[in-house]
Parts: C-alpha cells; sequence; structure tokens
C-alpha cells in the first residue's frame, strides 16, 4: 500500500507534465484542426529560457527562492510565448488556406529549426542546474519504507492545477474564450459575425506555448537539466497524451497526461521498467479502437 | 559572358584542388559524440586529438608532412557511427581514435575494415570491439570483462551479506557491463536483488527508484552513461534513499557531478587508475592546464592513441593501415598513459581498473590505489 502510495505520487508528476505539455497540442488542434508538431521544442525552449533567466537572478545576487521562481515563471512564459507567437505567425499563416498537410509538414520542418537553432546558439551539451527546490515531507514510515513527497513534486502539482484552472476559466469565461470557441466551430462564421479570427489563433499559440513554458520550468526543476533534443521525447509523449483524452478538449489532455504517466510509472512499478512504453501506447491503441474519440473526446460532425 | 564565368569556375575549382594536391597534409580523423547527452566525452576525445596533432606538427610532422585533423561526430548513435565511418573511409583516412560509445565503435569498424582505416578506440570497452578478430582495430583502454571483475570483487567484499541491484540501459556497453558484473558477482557468492533495465534517454526514474526503496536496496550497480546515471542517483535522494551508486567508466566526468550536485558524494566507479597521476604524462597535463583544459577521463587514452599510431608510423615508414597495424602489434610504445603493448586481437597487455568515489566538492579519488 506504501509501496503504492510513493508509486502514484511519482504517476502523478509525471502525469502533470505531460498534460500541460498536451494542453498545447489540444488547444492549437481544436481551433485550428492541425498538430502542432513544433510544440515539443517550443516546450524545450521554454526549459531553456527558464535556466537561462535562473542563472542571470542569480547571478544578480538574489536569493529568495519563492520570488527567483516566480520571476523565471513570468519570464520564461512571456517569451516563450513569443515564441509561440512568431513560428504561427511564419510558419502557419502564410499556409492556412493552403492544403491540410502543409501546415503539418511546415510544423515538422519548425521542429527542426527550432531544435538546430538551441543547439548552435546553446551548445550541444546537457545543461544541468543544481536542485533548486529542496526538502521533502515523509508522509508515511513503514518497516523502513519510507513514502515521500518532495517540495518540488508538490509545486509541480500546484502550479499544474492553478494554471489549469485559470486557462479553463479563460476559455469559457472570457471574450477571448468565446472568440476561441467561436473560432473552433466555424471560422467562417465566426469572421463574419465580427470576431478577429487571426488574432484569436495567434493567441492560442500563445497560450500554448505559455503553457509549455512552464512545462519547460518544471521539467527543469524536477529533473534538474535540459538539453536540446529533449522537446523531441516528451512532445511525443505529451502528444499520446492529448489522442488518448480526446484531441481538442482541455480536460482530455490533462486525463491524457496523468493516464500516460499513471501507466509508465505503475507498469515500471509491477512489471518491467523496459516495456513501460510499450505498455503505454498499447493501452493507448485499445483505447482507440473502442473509443475513437478518447476518453473526452466529441465526435467530429462532418460540417456540410 | 555565361561561358567566361563558366570558365572563371572551373578555373578557380581546379585552382582549389591543385592547393590541396600540393599541401599533401596527412589527415587523420578523431570520431565520437560531440553532440548529444555523450557530448562531454567527446569533447574530451577532441581535445586530447587536437593537443596530439598540435604536438606532432610542432615535432615537425609525420614521414615529412604536416598532420590535419578531421573531426566527426557520431551523436553516440550506431547509424550516424556508421555513416561516419563511411564517410572517413572514402576519403581514404588512414586512422580513426574513436568512438567512444561501444555501440558505435563496433558497427563503424566494419566499415573501416573494408575502407582500408586504422581505427584505434581510446574508451569503448565492450569485449566484442576486438573479440571479432577485424585486422583494423585496436584500443588503449581497458575491457569491460575486467572492469566488471574489479567492480565485482569490490562489491563482494564491502556488501557481501547486502542488497545489490543492477540496472542497464539496454546498450551495447551499459548491457555488456552490466552483465559482466553480474557473472563476477554470481561467481563471488553474491546474488542480485533485481536485474532491471531502462531506456537511455529517459528522463524520469522514480518508479525505479521506489523500487529499490521497496527491495531495501544498499548498492545499485549501473550499467549505463553519466546523465542516466546522475538521474537515477539524484532521484534516489529526493526519494529519501541513500542507496549507494556504482557505476562504470562512463562516470569519469565531471559533468556527473554538476547533474548531481553534492548528492554525488560517495558515488563509486572504476576507471583506469587516473592517467593524470601517471609521471609518463606530467608535462602534458601541464600542457593542458595552461590552456585551461582538465585532461580527465579519455583525454589522455585520446592522446595516448595518436602516439601509438604516430610512433608506429615513424617506425614503419609508411601510412598504410595494413602496414602500421602488423607494426603496432609488433612492439612496444611508450605514450602519456605508459608503456603499451598490444595482444593479436588489438587489447592491450597492461591492464588494471580500480574504485574511484566521487566526493562532496565534484572531485573523485582513487580509493585502493594499486599496491595497497
Amino acid at each position: 500500500m506504501d509501496y503504492f502510495a510513493q508509486q502514484l505520487i511519482n504517476g502523478l508528476v509525471l502525469g502533470s507534465i505531460y498534460g500541460l505539455i498536451a494542453i498545447g497540442y489540444t488547444m492549437v488542434y481544436g481551433i485550428v484542426g492541425m498538430i502542432n508538431f513544433a510544440h515539443g521544442d517550443i516546450f524545450m525552449i521554454g526549459g531553456f529560457i527558464a535556466l537561462i533567466s535562473f542563472l542571470v537572478l542569480v547571478s544578480l545576487g538574489l536569493t529568495a527562492v519563492p520570488l527567483i521562481l516566480l520571476i523565471v515563471l513570468l519570464v520564461s512564459m512571456a517569451i516563450t510565448a513569443l515564441y509561440g507567437w512568431t513560428v504561427e505567425r511564419i510558419a502557419y499563416r502564410p499556409l492556412r488556406h493552403s492544403f491540410r498537410l502543409a501546415p503539418m509538414l511546415s510544423a515538422i520542418g519548425m521542429s527542426f529549426v527550432l531544435s538546430n537553432y538551441s543547439q548552435v546558439a546553446q551548445g550541444a551539451r546537457v545543461k544541468p542546474v543544481p536542485p533548486i527546490i529542496t526538502g521533502g515531507y515523509t508522509l508515511l514510515d513503514n518497516e523502513g519504507f519510507v513514502v515521500r513527497l518532495s517540495n518540488v513534486q508538490i509545486v509541480v502539482v500546484i502550479t499544474t492545477i492553478v494554471l489549469l484552472a485559470i486557462f479553463t476559466w479563460l476559455v469559457a469565461r472570457t471574450r477571448l474564450g468565446r472568440d476561441m470557441r467561436a473560432c473552433e466551430q466555424d471560422q467562417t462564421m465566426a469572421a463574419l459575425l465580427g470576431v478577429d479570427v487571426d488574432r484569436t489563433i495567434s493567441m492560442t499559440f500563445v497560450i500554448g506555448a505559455a503553457l509549455a513554458a512552464v512545462a519547460g520550468m518544471m521539467y527543469l526543476l524536477y529533473y534538474g537539466l535540459v538539453d536540446f533534443f529533449m522537446g523531441f521525447v516528451a512532445g511525443i509523449k505529451a502528444f499520446t497524451a492529448a489522442v488518448l483524452g480526446g484531441i481538442g478538449s482541455l480536460p482530455g489532455a490533462m486525463l491524457g497526461g496523468l493516464a500516460i504517466g499513471l501507466i509508465e510509472t505503475m507498469w515500471s512499478a509491477y512489471f518491467s521498467v523496459e516495456y513501460k512504453d510499450v505498455a503505454a501506447f498499447s493501452i493507448l491503441i485499445v483505447v482507440l479502437i473502442f473509443m475513437p474519440t478518447g476518453l473526452l473526446g466529441r465526435p467530429e460532425v462532418e460540417k456540410v | 559572358m555565361k561561358s567566361l564565368k563558366l570558365i572563371g569556375l572551373a578555373f578557380g575549382a581546379s585552382l582549389a584542388l591543385s592547393t590541396a594536391a600540393f599541401a599533401q597534409d596527412i589527415t587523420i580523423a578523431v570520431a565520437g559524440p560531440m553532440t548529444g547527452g555523450e557530448s562531454a566525452f567527446g569533447r574530451q576525445l577532441k581535445n586530447g586529438a587536437d593537443m596530439a596533432i598540435a604536438d606532432l606538427n610542432t615535432a615537425g610532422g609525420l614521414l615529412g608532412k604536416k598532420l590535419a585533423l578531421d573531426v566527426e561526430d557520431d551523436a553516440c548513435d550506431p547509424k550516424q557511427a556508421r555513416s561516419v565511418a563511411e564517410k572517413i573511409a572514402s576519403a581514404k583516412i588512414p586512422f580513426v581514435a574513436g568512438h567512444y560509445c561501444s555501440s558505435s565503435s563496433i558497427p563503424a569498424s566494419e566499415a573501416y575494415a573494408d575502407g582500408n582505416v586504422l581505427q584505434i578506440t581510446p574508451a569503448s570497452t565492450n569485449p566484442l570491439f576486438t573479440e571479432r578478430k577485424l585486422w583494423n582495430v585496436a584500443r588503449v583502454c581497458g575491457r569491460d570483462d575486467q572492469q566488471g571483475l574489479v567492480a565485482a570483487q569490490y562489491i563482494a567484499k564491502n556488501y557481501k551479506g547486502k542488497n545489490v541491484a543492477i540496472l542497464n540501459d539496454k546498450t551495447t556497453y551499459g548491457k555488456g557491463l552490466a552483465d559482466e558484473t553480474k557473472k563476477a558477482l554470481n561467481k563471488a557468492g553474491v546474488t542480485e536483488k533485481l536485474f532491471e533495465s531502462y531506456n537511455k534517454g529517459d528522463k524520469d526514474f522514480n518508479a525505479i527508484v521506489s523500487r529499490l526503496k521497496l527491495e531495501k536496496i544498499d548498492l545499485v550497480y549501473v550499467g549505463g552513461y553519466h546523465q542516466e546515471s546522475g538521474l537515477i542517483l539524484r532521484q534516489m535522494r529526493d526519494q529519501g534513499l541513500q542507496t549507494v551508486l556504482m557505476a562504470g567508466d562512463a562516470l569519469a566526468d565531471k559533468e556527473f557531478a554538476s547533474i548531481t550536485g553534492p548528492a554525488a558524494e560517495g558515488t563509486l566507479f572504476t576507471f583506469g587508475p587516473d592517467p593524470r597521476n601517471k609521471p609518463t604524462a606530467k608535462a602534458i597535463v601541464e600542457q593542458f592546464k595552461a590552456k585551461g583544459i582538465d585532461p580527465e577521463g579519455y583525454t589522455l587514452y585520446t592522446y595516448a592513441a595518436m602516439q601509438v599510431w604516430s610512433q608506429a608510423v615513424k617506425k614503419a615508414g609508411t601510412i598504410d593501415p595494413k602496414k602500421v597495424m602488423d607494426t603496432i602489434k609488433g612492439g612496444a610504445w611508450d605514450t602519456v598513459i605508459g608503456k603499451l603493448e598490444f595482444d593479436a586481437k588489438g587489447d592491450i597487455k597492461q591492464l588494471d581498473y580500480v574504485v574511484y568515489k566521487w566526493d562532496s566538492k565534484g572531485g573523485y579519488t582513487e580509493i585502493n590505489p594499486k599496491g595497497s
């Protein structure tokens, strides 16, 4: 039981990070109907910006950890959002009325551009940081097996919950959210009714990138390193999470992320670590056979 | 007008070709992971090779010609290593010092054998590298069956009756080393409680760490590279687990400590007796230090590989790889890491691994120096 509790914590934290990235995939898909393959690399850029701003703040002599974290969070969200906006502007918007595969191909190209760009700009080596948030709590101590919840795990999960709440509110209750939902249903009709479609789509990319930046920062805090190729694997996992949860659905992405994180962890915990990816993808396939739109996805109705 | 331009272009091109032919440098190559997770070690190889080339050229070159260095990146990826090898072979480069990852060195060596390139690896320790009886391979480092034996002896002596786990990353190097260590350990009467593998490139090891905690493991042996080992260690400490981590020669770079922070303290690994402390290396270590480089890990091994080749070329009077290889196997060579002799397979006859321990300040020292 205590072993299960520890693995549950491990799985939830991993799942939160996957979920945060998955939201970016799902939002873009929901509104533009394309898969933004560069999103994993936007996440990587977010991690790097968090690292750089962290190092800058420390070299300026700042020591208050909560203040540093807050500034790093805001700076990396802002700059990464700018990257997200730029990518949309130069790689996707010109292709909006082209054939369906065109923006997807340019997304793959963008993914290469971003990862090579940070390889050239930041070097090919792994960039480690010393542990920033240390310490933790012992939840259970059962005959030598200690269930531990570290502070960094608490930070990751709480940040994820708070941000998810904010962005769900944003989509459900604000003017921007209404515009986004309108564009999701019918871009032409939305435009006729006075919604600035281009601006709304840009904002979607900005929000997705900001969330990816948060995920990048959490990744840096939790694992203590970033590198230029980390976006690929994380991106694939998060994309899987988005599909599992039902692509296009915001809570679905989070649920999918948690599911993938938990499946991987629990499989490693009770079966073999070696086949954890096989397990995660097998379950994805089984789910898609019985629920083709994912856990929370709505069937797409062909618009005539 | 257009044809005039074309003539000019052709003239320019032929000029460029002829200058290359006149210079008649001997180009040799160093190949290893210059990018990616293992790039810290690729840099060691490159630093060693750069210094060796500079020193050889200062001493007047080789057979009356200057040497030039071609640096190739395999990113520790077997496929890329193979294409790098084919590129080197097609450029008619007679000698390559490399690669780092065993999973790169082994497939590359076959392309080198076909392409008439002599390969000395400074760092690939998997036994298979020399066991396939290729004519063109040699190494200046030890082998994993020896390394695993030393690790197993240490574990059997200090952790008898305690719980030991073995992990590996499924690569040629990691799996090979873990298997050799397991074999030697079982022979010494220690049975591991857990033998698991993970994927190289994974970042999240919390599930494995919790398993180690459940099994109350006292020592975990990792057959794998430094990045994953560092993450496993860090996540063990985060979960309040004080298990000692032990690994192979892949931990011989300061980058390991920059991943783990002070948690590195007490971590063990096996490596050759520190080449930086050998009397033969004193002058060259000073030379590296003057450039601001710490010649750790396989830096001096790469330098030594270059020395073996260049001395053999001088003795043979040719750069023909087959003749040079025969000379290498038939002689004894003075290098910065000591006198080296090779057996028929291309392994060195002088071999010893020792156990190192990381301290809290990001450095490592031998814990049972030879002879004590």
